[in-house]
């Protein structure tokens, strides 16, 4: 450690901190990360390879199961389909939403961002509504003729599929939007004054662009898909498990603690590699509304 | 240059709209639901009655669940931005070579799925008598709350021009009053701001709440999910109804304070 160093740590100039007052100021945020975060997915961990003894058991019986496979399957189906339907049905909002102004741009944007700082259980409670048998779909599709009988929408697949994608949109739409913005207005005129088509600029130059803001969306969707808990929890079929649903009825009433530890294990291992190679078009901070 | 409304506009157009009802509909749908007085939840809700208010601030379960997590996310709200501002202000200003490491845990708590974190404190606190206990939720629901904070923040305090503190500090103020009188008040619509996230995401947090729950401590997201699984009572949309009434106090909360803001 050279003077200058030594003398940073104790004392701070103007512009910077000293390192102590640095150390001290990020101490509580460590402190809790540490204790309320890493340990306890940590102790889960080592619950999952060292209960009842040091083995890779618990593992084996998450992949040797085949009703245990078929619901990792189904998780991962589930999460890529409802990635692909948020794609599909988010891009274009995106699209209007970067080019639109004034009134419209504001009313645009509170449709994407009110449902995103609105409960969870609002809104999977507000599809359990739509889905029940005397609910408002049901009643729509017999009042057009278009079915005699009820359906059974309710506590389907189908449901937790729609449902996600519901919860999940805002994810998807925030981050399009932000790459969007973020081409400038010059690149469309540029291609509009070369003799491109509209559709062709749209193909060859801002889809390309906006690119990264559809990778990460999808990422983002994807990875919390995977864990999502309340939704098919609540309009799942018990016979069409996820992981998270599995998870939880291991610990309240099967109590099979060393096995849960594995599933969340491998939940939790697969979405943070996930997140690591792909850590570099992540953009957390979109979220938080620098973009919009 | 408006362009012209050709055929492709309109489809466009059209298609938004379509997703943008897919997604606004179902969140107010619960509004005219929760007037309905039919008993069962069928549709269209028919009459008016406000009994299905009454009966959620009259009855006990509900209130206690209320306040419950009314509590938790003031002291979420509180000990997020304080412990978040801090270590945002350290990142910034500080020197350190703890950056690194403080941007992988920042974005820990999003990354990892929130039945992983909830299924990991149920054990670590039913050990050390935390579950149930408010202490218990405020520290889940800081973690939780703590990378948006710092986000929020982050963007708020990049753009305080740091000659400004030494200015200060240069007339003989020492750092702590730099900051106070100098850099916390051009902040502070940001720390406003990012306090009311806090708050409304911990009020509605449901997986982490559901596991720490313990038989009489119920936050008001888990006694909704236990309603919703078990017989779904008209009172979910009067509920559901003040939550999105709170989000848009919230929501509108945060964008006075934006305008307002000199750091914007």
């Amino acid at each position: 450690m050279t003077e200058a160093r030594r003398s940073h740590f104790w004392h701070s100039d103007g512009r910077r901190l000293s390192g102590l007052s640095t150390l001290l100021l990020l101490l509580p945020f460590f402190a809790i990360i540490a204790f309320v975060f890493v340990y306890p997915i940590l102790q889960l961990l080592v619950i999952s390879i060292l209960e009842p003894h040091p083995t890779l058991e618990n593992y084996a019986r998450v992949v040797e199961n085949p009703v245990h496979m078929r619901v990792l399957m189904r998780t991962l189906w589930t999460a890529t389909l409802v990635t692909a339907l948020s794609v599909v049905l988010g891009f274009p909002v995106a699209y209007y939403m970067s080019r639109a102004k004034g009134t419209v741009a504001a009313l645009v944007a509170v449709c994407v961002i009110l449902p995103l700082w609105s409960s969870v259980l609002v809104r999977t409670a507000a599809w359990s509504f739509l889905f029940q048998r005397n609910g408002l779909i049901n009643s729509a599709l017999m009042a057009l003729g278009l079915t005699s009988q009820p359906f059974k929408l309710l506590y389907t697949q189908s449901a937790v599929v729609i449902a996600m994608t519901h919860v999940l949109l805002p994810f998807m739409i925030l981050p399009i939007y932000g790459a969007l913005r973020s081409i400038p207005d010059d690149y469309g005129r540029a291609a509009a004054v070369l003799g491109a088509t509209r559709l062709r600029t749209f193909l060859e130059v801002i889809l390309p662009l906006s690119l990264p803001g559809v990778v990460s969306g999808s990422l983002l969707v994807f990875l919390t898909a995977l864990g999502f808990f309340i939704t098919p929890a609540l309009l799942g079929s018990p016979q069409e498990m996820m992981i998270s649903t599995l998870v939880s009825k291991q610990i309240r009433e099967v109590l099979d603690w060393p096995f849960a530890a594995a599933l969340v294990g491998v939940l939790t291992v697969f979405v943070t590699l996930l997140a690591i190679i792909f850590s570099k078009t992540l953009r957390f901070d979109r979220l938080m509304g620098n973009a919009s | 240059m408006k362009p012209p409304a050709d055929r492709g506009s309109l489809a466009l157009g059209a298609y938004v709209y379509a997703v943008l009802a897919f997604i606004i509909v179902p969140l107010v749908i619960v509004i005219p639901m929760s007037f309905s007085q039919n008993d069962y939840l069928a549709f269209p809700p028919s009459g008016f009655t406000l009994k299905w208010y009454s009966e959620y601030f009259d009855s006990r379960q509900w209130r206690a669940a209320t306040w419950l997590s009314v509590q938790v996310a003031l002291l979420t709200a509180l000990c997020a931005s304080v412990i978040g501002t801090a270590a945002t202000y350290a990142m910034i200003r500080g020197r350190s070579r703890l950056v690194t490491a403080f941007q992988i845990l920042l974005i820990g708590p999003i990354i990892v799925p929130h039945i992983a974190l909830a299924v990991g404190l149920y054990l670590f606190f039913q050990t050390i008598g935390l579950s149930g206990t408010i202490p218990g939720f405020v520290l889940a629901h800081t973690v939780l709350t703590l990378p948006f904070v710092v986000f929020t923040m982050a963007a708020a305090l990049a753009k305080v021009d740091a000659n400004l503190e030494a200015a200060a500090m240069s007339c003989g103020a020492t750092r702590f009053q730099a900051f106070r009188l100098v850099t916390l008040p051009l902040v502070l619509p940001s720390l406003a701001s990012s306090a009311l996230f806090a708050f409304i995401i911990s009020f509605d947090e449901p997986v982490v709440s559901f596991f720490l729950s313990g038989v009489r401590q119920k936050t008001l997201p888990r006694r909704m999910f236990e309603d919703i699984e078990q017989n779904l009572t008209p009172v979910i949309p009067a509920i559901a109804t003040l939550l999105i009434v709170l989000s848009i106090l919230i929501l509108l909360g945060a964008h006075v304070l934006r305008s307002r803001s000199v750091t914007r």
